[in-house]
């Protein structure tokens, strides 16, 4: 829902939808976050000191917003859960977000679909979904925001994250979790977070399987981080100690991105 | 008391004329608050274009970040020098009695009376050491609308962590309204705010030069 103001709702409508993942790309000519001017690199040569990629505004940004992951990790609350809602508050239609059309979303066939296990865990056999769909379950209405600002509230079903890291005996001390997704999309999240118990290893969605727009066959779910931190189409999970990186992280979004 | 622009009458009025109107920390708080602001209106219409409350988007020329990405990483450093600059202001200004002795009392006979004169053009800034009522209304106002846009934006920014802030302002959504009305009244602030610094030049001088 972009808002009560204006309509109509951002549904699976394919104009909006393509006006939407328009908004978001970058255009080659915006990667560069620093449209004219304002750059401490001018200072330096006002002073005569070396001009040095070190004291532009850019690197200064990037460094103040990996500062911002910090105080975000220290605000994190393990404990606090997210807001739950009625199911009578849940948008519909619930808005498809990505940086393609819906016709472009994977096309996941059930069969041919299973998650990988690897890093820093004691067992890596890949999942199927019928053995994923064994876990225990559980439903929660929350809201997703996206970094754009608007929000709307979804109800998913699903296992919870940390009961399959213990499962497949990840080392908890690892400090993240990372995701990869059919499009090749990426994401990471850190151990505390993973182990939140709202982040959800998604497989249902208003009370029907999970459909192609949401992530089918999994998404992962968490309530505690924007939208775009929530990957859809998972294919592969990986415990590790390494920063990885992310789709959107690595074009200048804040890594943490907490709610 | 006499006027800067009588300073050459005697030695009694320019004694008044060097008298300090906003001392060091004034000044250095009002410019600093100044950058940050304009940074953070700026990088926050970039943001509010990602997903317009209106029916408008704002100009991509007066909006700084070039895309998403970079006004959020604009907006969340700005909030700290913004944020750490309002907080010294505002403890100094109850601390040293600046704000009791600037901005008290208020009452609405004198705001009454101080608008008519103003809408009148015979409202005078003779003294630039003591504000008129409407001055003191318009300057604790937005004090307030400061406090007001930095909570809804802890509010937006942490809707999990800081959930009974955000249900204070009626949920995410309606803090996000919020937020966008502060930024409104602040603009309108400023517009007013610099058009007067620039009919009264000596009120622009007095905030540069402390005198």
């Amino acid at each position: 829902m972009k808002s009560i103001f204006r309509k109509p709702l951002i549904g699976i409508d394919k104009q909006l939808l393509v006006k939407d993942a328009a908004r978001l790309m970058p255009e080659l000519s915006r990667r560069r976050f620093l449209s004219g001017g304002a750059s401490l690199g001018a200072l330096t040569l006002l002073t005569g000191c070396e001009v040095s990629d070190s004291l532009s505004a850019e690197n200064l940004l990037t460094q103040v917003s990996k500062f911002n992951d910090k105080v975000q990790a220290a605000i994190f609350n393990p404990n606090a859960l997210a807001p739950t809602y009625p199911a009578s508050a849940i948008t519909r239609p619930f808005p498809f977000n990505a940086y393609y059309t819906l016709d472009d979303a994977p096309e996941i066939e059930a069969k041919d679909w299973e998650l990988e296990v690897t890093g820093l865990v004691q067992n890596t056999r890949a999942w199927k979904l019928e053995e994923l769909y064994a876990l225990p379950q559980e439903t929660q209405i929350t809201r997703h925001i996206c970094v754009e600002g608007w929000s709307a509230i979804g109800s998913w079903t699903g296992a919870r994250l940390s009961e399959f890291l213990k499962r497949i005996g990840a080392d908890s001390r690892a400090k993240y979790v990372w995701f990869r997704c059919a499009e090749g999309y990426t994401t990471s999240i850190d151990m505390p977070t993973a182990m939140h118990p709202q982040t959800q290893m998604t497989f249902g969605f208003d009370g029907k399987t999970l459909p192609k727009a949401y992530g089918y066959p999994m998404k992962v779910r968490i309530p505690t981080r924007l939208g775009f931190k929530n990957p859809k189409y998972v294919v592969s999970l990986e415990v590790t100690n390494d920063y990885k990186g992310g789709y959107w992280e690595n074009q200048g979004y804040n890594d943490y991105s907490g709610l | 008391m006499s006027s800067i622009a009588a300073g050459e009458q005697g030695p009694a009025t320019t004694r008044a004329a060097e008298k300090t109107i906003h001392p060091v920390w004034v000044r250095v708080c009002h410019w600093t608050n100044a950058v940050a602001m304009v940074i953070m209106i700026m990088s926050g219409w970039q943001i509010y274009n990602a997903s317009p409350l209106f029916n408008f988007l704002f100009p991509k020329t007066i909006t700084i970040g070039g895309w998403l990405a970079g006004a959020l990483l604009w907006h969340f450093a700005a909030m700290w020098l913004l944020t750490i600059n309002g907080l010294v202001y505002v403890i100094l200004g109850f601390a040293t009695g600046r704000f009791r002795r600037k901005l008290t009392p208020i009452t609405p006979s004198g705001v009454i009376a101080d608008t008519k004169a103003a809408l009148t053009g015979k409202l005078n800034h003779d003294d630039l050491s003591k504000y008129n009522s409407v001055q003191k209304l318009l300057y604790a106002g937005i004090l307030l609308v400061g406090a007001l846009i930095v909570l809804s934006g802890l509010a937006i920014w942490k809707p999990v962590q800081f959930q009974y802030l955000t249900a204070l302002f009626g949920g995410y959504e309606i803090a996000r309204y919020v937020h966008f009305f502060a930024m409104a009244a602040i603009v309108l602030f400023l517009i007013v705010h610099v058009v007067m610094a620039f009919l009264v030049p000596k009120s622009l001088r007095a905030m540069l030069t402390g005198h």
